[in-house]
């Protein structure tokens, strides 16, 4: 499967991952040549074969009690790039709404 | 020997001094820095951090009654302490410091343990020559031409070169054997679960799991032992007692182990086919008995590695978007935000493994490329256990080449993957595997041998492990006396 620059553009978009216009062709050589080489997948007899799962058997559950190991609010913010009053901040997402 | 000297000594033997009061938990840590480190570090490059306040704060506090009392440990930087910074390796994480310490981390200063430093690594362990950490390589302390391997090439390396007796990286497709075989130190990566992860940053989480470095395997047993068993705080870690590994000397007279020669009929060093046959002549000669078995290709399994893998990472890694942690790339548009964070703070080899996971997930691909894969792992499964079937355990490379050298491979993604192409099989099927340093080759460079076994083995393969150990001892000391690593050329004897 052969990945070309408008594609890889499309990846990295879904992957809200922002690449360098100059960078882009070069990316797309090298998700190519990966995708190449996984084709081998596509040789082997899968035959009757379910998709491995390792989740412990019967969802290990604690008991449903405060737990004194919480990160308070404040704590949870604290290496965030702005927070204010245990909360993160972000750009508006929406338009100014009517009250 | 003198407090100085004790960077010398095995963990065990730090405990038991530090127990008996005849030696200080800030001497243990000091020795290290004050011996090795001021003669390596500069060169090696194994730390991210080693902030002296906190180190010598956590030695002070080290209790001096516990297993691992005193031992000063290096931890790999995708695990979180609240002492010191947790970066991945990683622009987007620098400077950031954890609300919370990692289960392992936290078992380990129960214990007595002193975290005195965090260790160099891949970007987010993504890499096999630590070349992608964001903060500069580790070089190897063998050859310093060389990688250390990765992605925890710098826990690796300061346990090569005598910072401290035993360290803690992650070890998600090789990340704690590659490095140990290309080091020359011993490598675990216990059962898929064994060691909580959590307060370990997530990579691919069906495959992830904390591994450990040491340099005597009774270190091995001992730092498994201490951090081993279930935690509330990890719904995957695995469910019951760990597996008992006090009886790690007890031999292995009558064990099994398979001899996959197709393996490495071509395209493995030799010198490392060498250290393959030694190690099997050891362990017959300690009573083992070797059955000859074919196995699947490692093609295969590099295969489906990387598309589950960089799947599991392109989700794993959304967390980081310029709002929770770290670094952000401002814009008055929060897509925009996302995006710029995201491609100014992550390296080359990440941004390649989110888009290429990103694509794996994506509409219209998902059956093609992600579902083949967890089918074929689930072939790789079914391989393992007929294998153990008819053995006790496999012996096999950990690598396929020795140390190679820095930029070799860092614009070569393909070839860089296939460097993993004997360990991580194991994290496909969910088994431990233990790498054991095997002496140099006549150029100076550690050669090795990778041991896997069945889920809960781990056991067997430190018997296995001690038995090539003791066989190692040009010396050919007793049992019970611990043999010194083979250091790298130049530290002062």
């Amino acid at each position: 499967m052969a990945i070309d620059r408008a594609e890889a553009a499309r990846i990295a978009s879904l992957a809200r991952l922002s690449i360098p216009e100059d960078e882009l062709d070069r990316v797309a050589a090298q998700l190519s040549q990966v995708l190449g080489f996984v084709e081998r997948l596509s040789a082997l007899d899968l035959a009757g074969l379910e998709p491995t799962a390792f989740a412990p058997a019967g969802g290990p559950l604690r008991p449903d009690e405060p737990d004194p190991r919480t990160l308070p609010p404040g704590t949870a913010t604290e290496g965030a790039p702005e927070a204010e009053d245990g909360y993160f901040l972000v750009p508006p997402v929406l338009e100014a709404l009517e009250p | 020997m003198t407090a100085g000297e004790a960077w010398r000594l095995p963990a065990r033997e730090i405990a038991r001094r530090v127990r008996a009061g005849s030696l200080a938990p800030e001497a243990a840590a000091e020795a290290g820095f004050a011996g090795p480190a001021a003669r390596w570090e500069r060169d090696v490059h194994a730390l991210l951090a080693a902030e002296p306040a906190a180190w010598r704060a956590a030695a002070r506090a080290a209790r001096r009654d516990g297993p691992l009392s005193g031992v000063p440990v290096v931890v790999k930087d995708n695990l979180c302490t609240v002492d010191q910074p947790t970066t991945c390796g990683s622009r987007i994480l620098e400077g950031w410091r954890s609300p919370y310490d990692a289960t392992v981390v936290r078992r380990l200063r129960e214990a007595g343990a002193v975290v005195v430093g965090k260790g160099n690594m891949d970007e987010f362990a993504m890499g096999s020559s630590t070349e992608f950490s964001a903060f500069g390589p580790t070089r190897n302390p063998h050859d310093l031409s060389r990688v250390p391997g990765g992605s925890s090439g710098g826990p690796a390396a300061a346990v090569a070169y005598g910072l401290v007796p035993v360290a803690l990286g992650s070890d998600t497709g090789g990340s704690v054997r590659q490095p140990a075989a290309f080091c020359g130190v011993y490598g675990l990566k216990p059962t898929y679960g064994r060691l909580s992860r959590w307060g370990l940053v997530a990579f691919g989480s069906s495959l992830d799991q904390v591994g450990i470095f040491a340099r005597h395997v009774g270190d091995l047993a001992e730092v498994f032992a201490t951090l081993a068993g279930p935690d509330p705080y990890d719904a995957s870690a695995r469910p019951g007692r760990a597996p008992d590994v006090s009886g790690w000397h007890d031999g292995v007279r009558g064990l099994r182990f398979g001899w996959p020669e197709n393996l490495w009929r071509e395209g493995v060093e030799p010198a490392l086919v060498a250290a393959l046959a030694r190690a099997a002549e050891a362990l017959e000669r300690a009573g083992a008995v070797r059955v000859p078995l074919e196995f699947l290709p490692g093609d295969v399994a590099v295969a489906a590695y990387y598309l589950l893998a960089t799947a599991e990472a392109s989700s794993n890694l959304a967390r980081f978007d310029g709002v929770r942690y770290g670094l952000r790339k401002a814009s008055g548009e929060l897509s925009e935000l996302y995006a710029r964070t995201r491609g100014e703070g992550f390296g080359p080899e990440v941004r390649r493994r989110i888009l290429l996971g990103t694509y794996a997930l994506s509409a219209g691909y998902h059956d093609q490329y992600y579902e083949r894969a967890q089918r074929a792992r689930s072939r790789i499964v079914a391989e393992h256990r007929a294998a153990f079937g008819r053995c006790d355990l496999l012996l096999l490379p950990a690598v396929p080449t020795l140390p190679f050298r820095l930029g070799e491979k860092t614009d070569d993604p393909l070839a860089m993957y296939l460097s993993d192409v004997f360990t991580l099989g194991a994290n496909l099927a969910g088994i431990p595997g233990l790498t054991v340093p095997m002496g140099l080759a006549s150029g100076g460079l550690p050669v090795s041998v990778q041991l896997l076994g069945p889920a809960d083995a781990e056991p067997r393969l430190l018997r296995a492990a001690r038995a090539l150990e003791l066989d190692g001892d040009p010396a050919g000391r007793p049992a019970d006396e611990e043999r010194e690593p083979a250091w790298p050329g130049g530290v002062a004897r």
